[in-house]
């Protein structure tokens, strides 16, 4: 039987490209969304992929959300932690709101997320976990210190789940996206995309599709030697 | 005037190594601690450098913990964010409570400090920030997911600043130390004492002075050049 993908904030932009492959590609998918109602049921009519609402940042929610996909489609197998959210300020006008919310929602749901689907993982022996992190959790940027301390938590975060989960068949694994041509990047200044543009060697913006396949071959039955990697998508525009 | 440095968790171990070393360099140091008023009470005596007791966990706190210390000493030239707790479960077992804590104290107060000291910085025109991150921040550990997730998150948080503070004259970078002879690994069986020290090139543990050292060459004057960046110093355990 196909195994059971969840992919949170999976209704939109790179999430929503993630949610579609891996439908695409035969797995049972359920997307977690947070907001946006319309987006959602818009997504779910033309994929006919199952959504449901509730705040990753949130454990109980979490705790709830999971168990209701479990009854709904199976035991997740494959959990792809994509929800993200900016709360872009300098340092010096930086509220703790922004600091917390953004914590919460990109690296606390990885805690909340992967805490309620591990010990179905560890019972089946089989789990494939994909945190999608960030060139600027890599690479540091001006304006986001609480981004790049989450995304880049998410990456320590991967490498300590690995350890434990490798010998349980649970690979563990991080996507780096670069700039990609979603909602969240064409919230950015036109003339401040032109430079971040023209600083990518590839000469454009990544697809959600570019990230989504990278995702759909780490979750394979046959990548079960990768853990603890974290592949970089960026067109060449952070390297180390 | 020299510099005044505050330096977080500095009564023992290696935040006490940090503060021995930048008095012996010559600057002014101050120390917070929050816990072992009487490992405190010791330190002041022994080495005349005043301590202040508050929670970095807590934005309030550092707020007037902050206060108190430029009220007595004037602002903060150099902050060293050395302040950490571990509270280690395997992940299935990991309760939420404990991974808030490890969050909090080991990254969140990064932010909470650094923004009571980062305006200062900027109006003065410099500044060194130095977060203490850990090989385990960098190479993942068993058992350790909610600290593993902090301290990378530390390393993201020193690049994003590092971006910000570079026309300011502010540094941001980050000394990541293996496993170095202090108090708490004294406290662990000697049989995994040595596995651990089986694996470094150099074949011992680090002293609380090296990583003094490394803390030293990062704020001087003609470390300007120097930011964003991640000294690393464990005898070779983990390079990459």
């Amino acid at each position: 039987m196909a195994r059971v993908a969840l992919v949170s904030g999976g209704t939109r932009g790179i999430g929503g490209a993630i949610a579609k492959s891996l439908h695409d590609a035969g797995y049972k998918v359920a997307a977690v969304y947070a907001n946006n109602d319309e987006a959602a049921e818009r997504f779910h009519q033309e994929t006919g992929i199952a959504v449901y609402k509730w705040d990753v940042g949130d454990f109980e929610q979490c705790q709830d959300g999971i168990a209701q996909v479990t009854r709904d489609l199976g035991p997740i197998e494959i959990l792809v932690n994509n929800a993200g959210i900016t709360r872009d300020a300098t340092l010096q006008r930086m509220a703790q709101e922004q600091w917390q919310a953004v914590l919460d929602t990109n690296l606390g749901s990885c805690f909340n997320m992967c805490r309620c689907v591990i010990e179905a993982m560890r019972a089946g022996g089989f789990g494939r976990i994909v945190n999608v992190g960030s060139i600027n959790g890599q690479a540091g940027q001006y304006g986001q210190v609480n981004y790049a301390a989450a995304k880049s938590g998410i990456h320590g975060f991967t490498k300590a789940l690995a350890q434990e989960g490798a010998k349980k068949g649970i690979t563990v694994n991080a996507v780096a996206p670069g700039y990609v041509d979603t909602d969240m990047v064409r919230a950015v200044p036109e003339n401040v995309l032109e430079k971040i543009i023209a600083s990518i060697p590839v000469g454009r913006l990544g697809r959600a599709d570019d990230i989504a396949r990278t995702v759909k071959f780490l979750v394979a039955d046959d990548a079960d030697f990768i853990t603890g990697s974290t592949i970089s998508v960026n067109g060449g525009h952070h390297m180390y | 005037m020299p510099r005044l440095a505050l330096v977080t968790g500095g009564t023992r171990g290696i935040g006490a190594g940090i503060a021995l070393a930048l008095k012996d360099a010559g600057y002014r140091v101050v120390v917070n601690y929050h816990s072992a008023d009487d490992v405190a009470e010791k330190f002041t005596v022994d080495t005349n450098i005043p301590v202040f007791k508050w929670d970095v966990s807590d934005f309030d706190a550092c707020r007037e913990g902050v206060k108190q210390v430029s009220d007595a000493h004037g602002p903060v030239d150099i902050l060293i964010n050395n302040a950490g707790t571990v509270s280690d479960a395997k992940f299935e077992n990991m309760s939420e409570a404990q991974w808030h804590r490890v969050l909090r104290v080991n990254l969140d107060s990064v932010f909470h400090m650094c923004q009571q000291v980062y305006p200062g910085m900027v109006e003065q025109k410099w500044g060194r920030i130095i977060n203490i991150g850990s090989m385990n921040g960098q190479a993942g550990q068993l058992n350790q997911v909610n600290y593993v997730a902090a301290k990378a998150g530390m390393h993201g948080f020193t690049k994003a600043l590092a971006q910000e503070g570079a026309k300011h004259g502010i540094t941001v970078n980050t000394v990541a130390p293996g496993y170095v002879d202090t108090y708490l690994m004294r406290e662990m069986p000697e049989r995994i004492l040595d596995k651990i020290i089986g694996k470094s090139p150099i074949h011992r543990l680090g002293a609380e002075a090296e990583i003094g050292h490394a803390v030293v060459f990062l704020v001087d004057e003609k470390a300007a050049w120097t930011t964003g960046s991640t000294v690393t110093l464990n005898g070779g355990t983990h390079m990459y």
